[in-house]
């Protein structure tokens, strides 16, 4: 399979990351989204970096792997940066690459929106590296229950996403081997004018549409046939429990942002 | 055409936790013309292996010679389209790559990605559509309202109009009946003679096995576990069961009569039928000296 699919994708695991509740997991980093945009300080930035390293240190994955993961963001990152150095004209001119100016409000700038944005990118991957995303569509039915109230049907938008999570691998897997039946009949994906290339797909998209298809209506069937019949009083196998650990959590993670909040500018 | 694999590794994910070696230094060499059939269970790295047999997969070590093409891993091969055109693959359930309105668009998809004149395809299509035995009426029809066994037919017409010198079939009668599971080897068997091909046959079915090969190479773990005629192979009981394999019933029934009765049929490709007339002739044969 191709290299660039495995940016966040669930690595199995023991390790405290791992074991918390995910709405524990999920409701940390919303919050850090947040807290992310009020950093404006070196001390600041310092900060919510070295946070950003344990948690990716805690989860016992490999730390080269959680980078290379982010192998597609690395782009856009670099990219910001160097947007930054040529628009930003700020400050005093630190330095000139042919004769044009590099600002040193630019540099400040650019490295702390790339900072932000690596930051936000590396521990959102941290949520899908340790969690299955049967987990993480529990835990949204559960954080979402509130706006049952107003008829918003929670069960079967948790039942939709982890039904589209759950096939995903599937009709990766699907499109690989029908891609390669085509390759095998002289289609070739890669090279040719646009036009050529669009064509080259209808062959890739007809059999698997045809097969979504079919197996949506086997998987119906399947349901049915099992008595399912919505959420209304069904049972979880799986029931999530927010425990010490989660509250030793929840309380380190006040700790980080009103710390945050005092050495800030 | 000729084939040779050279210490061939494939590893799929490198340098990742999901790292999985699925070939692991394995050597063979097929000879033009023969029907070998590759056996081995999920995960023995049958797949993957025939997927080098196109370049689909380059190998991660060792080198691959299909014909008078190279793959190895530093480099892309050149003429990749010209050795995808000498080089038919029948994946498992070839139905599911059906795409195109009519079934004679499908047929003539591949030759057409080829390069193959307009005029010529025409004449590729029916004669495909002979070889996999369908009526010529099916030609204007949608492939999807086919049946399941007719479907089959037709996508592995679309590999034959290619008119390829290597067949590669993985697993071609899964989930078809029995009837059709020995119609559809049959047709194998016979297009296999008929065009001269090299023919490899992927397969769990030791029986298809001993019918129709000439030539057997069991893989275990992605390495190769046995190699050789199908009758020396298939004799070789213990072995096979190490790997969880069984031993086709002609010859399974030859063993347990030599045990039980002493009476040694050697197995010489004989059919159930033929192997019961000469079991009926030792009887006789006793009989009379009694």
């Amino acid at each position: 399979m191709n290299n660039a699919f495995i940016i966040g994708q669930y690595v199995p695991g023991e390790s405290i990351v791992h074991r918390l509740d995910p709405r524990t997991k999920m409701i940390i980093i919303f919050m850090f989204v947040i807290v992310v945009f009020f950093a404006n300080s070196i001390w600041s930035y310092g900060l919510l970096t070295v946070f950003s390293l344990l948690c990716a240190l805690t989860t016992r994955i490999h730390f080269s792997y959680i980078l290379k993961g982010l192998t597609p963001v690395w782009f856009l990152i670099v990219f910001t940066l160097l947007l930054h150095l040529i628009v930003t004209k700020e400050g005093e001119v630190l330095f000139r690459i042919f004769s044009y100016p590099i600002y040193s409000g630019a540099v400040a700038q650019g490295a702390a929106i790339s900072l932000r944005f690596f930051l936000l990118i590396m521990v959102t991957s941290l949520l899908t590296l340790t969690t299955t995303p049967i987990e993480i569509t529990d835990a949204i039915e559960s954080l979402l229950q509130p706006l049952k109230k107003i008829r918003f049907p929670v069960h079967e938008l948790a039942l939709m996403m982890s039904i589209s999570l759950r096939f995903i691998p599937t009709l990766m897997q699907e499109t690989e081997k029908i891609s390669k039946a085509q390759a095998s009949r002289g289609v070739d994906f890669r090279t040719g004018t646009a036009k050529e290339r669009i064509q080259a797909v209808v062959p890739l998209l007809v059999p698997l549409f045809i097969s979504a298809f079919k197996r949506a209506e086997e998987l119906a069937m399947a349901m049915e046939a099992r008595g399912y019949q919505g959420g209304e009083g069904r049972t979880k196998l799986r029931e999530l429990k927010t425990d010490r650990l989660d509250i030793i959590v929840y309380a380190l993670f006040a700790f980080v942002v009103i710390l945050l909040f005092v050495i800030r500018d | 055409m000729e084939i040779s694999f050279k210490q061939v590794s494939y590893t799929y994910q490198p340098n990742t936790p999901f790292e999985h070696r699925a070939i692991n230094d394995l050597s063979m060499d097929i000879s033009s013309g023969s029907f070998t059939a590759i056996i081995g269970h999920t995960g023995s790295g049958k797949s993957t292996l025939i997927q080098h047999l196109n370049g689909l997969l380059r190998p991660s070590s060792g080198k691959v010679n299909i014909g008078s093409y190279q793959l190895h891993a530093e480099a892309k091969l050149k003429g990749i389209k010209e050795l995808r055109s000498k080089v038919g693959i029948v994946f498992q359930y070839p139905e599911h790559q059906l795409f195109e309105e009519t079934v004679f668009k499908d047929i003539a998809f591949g030759p057409s990605n080829f390069g193959v004149d307009r005029e010529e395809v025409g004449g590729r299509v029916d004669q495909a559509l002979q070889a996999v035995q369908l009526p010529e009426e099916l030609l204007d029809r949608s492939p999807f309202e086919l049946s399941g066994g007719q479907m089959r037919r037709v996508a592995i017409a679309g590999v034959l109009a290619v008119q390829p010198e290597l067949l590669v079939l993985d697993e071609p009668t899964a989930g078809l009946d029995p009837k059709g599971q020995k119609e559809m080897m049959n047709m194998f068997h016979q297009l296999h003679k008929q065009k001269g091909l090299t023919t490899i046959l992927v397969t769990h079915s030791m029986e298809d096995a001993l019918a129709y090969a000439d030539h057997v190479i069991i893989l275990n773990k992605g390495e190769k576990y046995l190699e050789g005629k199908p009758e020396d192979v298939f004799t070789r009981q213990q072995d096979l069961q190490k790997v969880q394999l069984d031993v086709p019933e002609v010859i399974q029934f030859i063993t347990n009569v030599k045990d039980r009765f002493q009476v040694d049929l050697s197995y010489h490709g004989q059919t159930i039928k033929e192997l019961a007339e000469e079991l009926a002739a030792i009887v006789k044969g006793e009989n009379r000296y009694e």
